[in-house]
């Protein structure tokens, strides 16, 4: 079979010296994605269904503490460990680099979510359900999936085939910054990059370069799209 | 022949077939008991279909739970059948015998048991069709890189193996209940038996088929755990990815179906009052294989905390020190089932031949052995890489129920099997007879034999 190339490789910067820790990303995500709302109960359950998430860690002893923020999403890695695993190829790898899922061909087995080194792939643990009037704003380029089937983040892939519909109609390529997921989007201190990384000249490519790089677990061999800029360069200034 | 040697071969036939007489009250009542926890863990399988997987205690980051940790401990107790009886037939052990049947059946019945697991655990069970490579429109297959369904082709072909063998060992002693059987009992005897009329043509195809069956058994048993040890092993999950796993389950799966097979021949031993065929020879020999998979195990399971330790990667040494701190009880509990009470014990003659100690040693084994799957499973899924989502799992009421339907489910195929089919290989214990006598009967070939009870 011919393996299939594309002129994107979709990646994200994410510079943890901006983020604030406000959690504008969660909100937009959730609402640009139909994603579920789960009760206090339920979530302390462990089933609340957030595809980006703030993390939350402290550093030192009271009263000298100091929070750190890490937004977690899912990595769209390259060699993603939850692929392989999925029996009906639920979870498979497209040419632009993301790791798709398949809603209707999920069976439930939740072995992509065991394997996952970040734990970003959450479960349908039952049908959503949304309080008049939130079912009237559900976003109709998503779909709303069922119980029974994993999600996790596309990075706002309805976005990212509207704009190459777009550029289609006007037979050019998608321009830098054009396409924009809804945390990138909404993210006040701009900590957030969204674009292409096989454009050298891109935003994202230009940030991938810094020598604040880091990527999560990189040990694991996952090589993910998902770039950090390392935060802590506010302390050694001040 | 003489006629007090037909007599007497009658008589023992008619001993061993005791288990198929018409039951009784206290079978139906059994039967009864059994049936309302079956019914009971259907009922909240359905409520789990109709609600949704939030009915379990699973959560993220603890995904697999007491499904899968049901789905292992099953599959490796249906390792007992091919261990007992496969390979002790391709070594003539000749005191395997009487147990066989027993330990075939049950391997046929926890296999069934087990296979189920996967499914109930599915997230959506109504598309469980989806993992079957069967033409479609759109040209899709599953995926052949996931353990999973090497899992399910593993399982498939087992139950379908073990049941085979199963049949082939039953095949004459068909012929024998078909022979005694009245009513409407006969007529399905009659074509199960396929016609078996005890020719020497036929003993002679039967020995090896037998034979064959026994060799290509035993790799197929070897492979199904070793594939149910790669669903955790081939992952990146701390705790699970390391390669002592497949000989590590193995190991694991015979240890607890030779613990089943001794309580097992206990039960039978008892309920159906075959205590001139279960001797204290049987059960000493049962329980000195007990006693060499016990020392294995916990060799393995030395090596494998050991070299954890040692290494002391951080998200490993994580994992193990939750277990330690979070989990100290079970792990008590499995190391005094696997290790700390049977390795002294079964080293005394006195204890393998004692059956109320042997009862308990093996129970013992089988409560260690459950726990230890707990222990594989869930401390690992609860503390992985990141820290953030840390967590913790306790089973619901639905998982506990469908478990003990598991139980109830099995021990209720094997009261029907034992009401429907001879318990005790006949043919082969009278084998056994013959072969003490230094020669044995086969239809009209005479054959000599070599003496090895002892």
């Amino acid at each position: 079979m011919k393996r299939m190339e594309s002129p994107y490789k979709w990646g994200m910067v994410i510079d943890l010296d901006r983020c604030t820790g406000c959690g504008a990303c969660v909100v937009a995500c959730q609402a640009e994605n139909n994603i579920a709302l789960v009760d206090k109960q339920r979530f302390a359950e462990g089933r609340n269904m957030h595809w980006l998430r703030i993390e939350r860690y402290w550093e030192g002893e009271f009263p000298n503490v100091r929070a750190r923020f890490l937004p977690m999403l899912c990595q769209h890695c390259d060699d993603a460990p939850c692929e392989p695993v999925c029996p009906v190829y639920a979870s498979y790898h497209n040419p632009e680099g993301l790791n798709g899922q398949v809603y209707n061909r999920c069976v439930g087995t939740r072995y992509c979510a065991n394997n996952c080194p970040y734990a970003v792939r959450v479960f349908n643990f039952l049908n959503p359900d949304w309080p008049q009037p939130l079912p009237d704003q559900l976003n109709p380029d998503v779909t709303v999936r069922s119980r029974g089937v994993m999600e996790k983040c596309t990075f706002c892939i309805q976005r990212i085939r509207r704009a190459k519909e777009d550029a289609k109609l006007e037979q050019r390529a998608i321009r830098d910054g054009e396409v924009q997921p809804a945390c990138a989007q909404t993210c006040p201190p701009g900590a957030i990059a969204f674009g292409n990384l096989a454009d050298s000249e891109s935003l994202v490519a230009r940030l991938a370069r810094s020598p604040r790089r880091l990527r999560l677990f990189e040990d694991l061999g996952t090589d993910p799209s998902v770039i950090y800029l390392k935060g802590g360069g506010h302390e050694h200034a001040g | 022949m003489p006629a007090d040697r037909i007599k007497a071969i009658a008589a023992s036939n008619e001993a061993m077939l005791s288990s198929t007489r018409p039951a009784n009250w206290r079978w139906y009542l059994l039967a009864f008991l059994l049936g309302i926890v079956v019914a009971t863990g259907l009922y909240a399988f359905a409520h789990q279909m109709l609600t949704g997987m939030a009915v379990t205690g699973i959560n993220r980051p603890v995904m697999w739970g007491l499904y899968i940790i049901n789905f292992v401990f099953w599959v490796g107790l249906s390792h007992s059948g091919t261990m007992v009886s496969a390979i002790l037939r391709l070594s003539h052990a000749n005191w395997r015998r009487p147990i066989l049947r027993g330990a075939e059946a049950m391997t046929v019945f926890s296999i069934t048991v087990g296979g189920l697991f996967p499914l109930i655990h599915l997230g959506r069970n109504w598309t469980f069709y989806y993992m079957i490579p069967y033409p479609n429109q759109y040209g899709l297959w599953p995926n052949f890189r996931s353990a999973l369904l090497w899992d399910m082709m593993a399982i498939t072909t087992y139950i379908i193996g073990s049941s085979l063998f199963l049949f082939l060992g039953l095949l004459p002693d068909l012929a024998v209940a078909r022979d005694r059987a009245t009513g409407w009992k006969k007529m399905p005897l009659a074509i199960l038996a396929l016609g078996w009329r005890g020719t020497a043509q036929q003993w002679k195809t039967y020995a090896r088929a037998s034979t064959l069956m026994a060799c290509l058994v035993i790799p197929v048993a070897v492979s199904v755990h070793s594939i149910v040890s790669w669903d955790f092993a081939v992952t990146l999950v701390p705790g699970w990815h390391s390669t002592i796993f497949p000989p590590y389950f193995v190991i694991g799966a015979i240890t607890s179906g030779v613990a089943a097979v001794i309580t097992l021949m206990i039960v039978i031993r008892k309920a159906f009052r075959l205590e001139a065929f279960l001797r204290p020879i049987h059960f000493d020999n049962m329980a000195k294989l007990l006693l060499t998979v016990c020392l294995i195990w916990s060799y393995f399971y030395f090596a494998e905390v050991f070299t954890t330790w040692y290494g002391h990667k951080p998200i490993e040494w994580e994992v193990f020190s939750f277990l330690h701190s979070h989990y100290a009880l079970p792990l008590f509990v499995m190391l005094l089932g696997n290790t700390l009470v049977p390795i002294p014990f079964l080293m005394w003659k006195r204890v393998r031949r004692s059956i109320p100690a042997l009862l308990v040693i093996s129970l013992l084994v089988n409560v260690a052995m459950f726990t230890e799957r707990f222990l594989i499973i869930v401390p690992s899924l609860s503390h992985k890489n990141v820290p953030f989502l840390w967590g913790t799992y306790d089973p619901t009421w639905v998982e506990l129920s469908i478990t003990a339907a598991a139980f109830a489910g099995f021990g209720l195929l094997y009261m029907l099997f034992a009401k429907f089919f001879p318990i005790v290989a006949i043919t082969d214990v009278r084998e056994e007879t013959e072969a003490l006598r230094g020669e044995s009967q086969r239809g009209r070939t005479r054959l000599a034999t070599l003496v090895n009870e002892e």
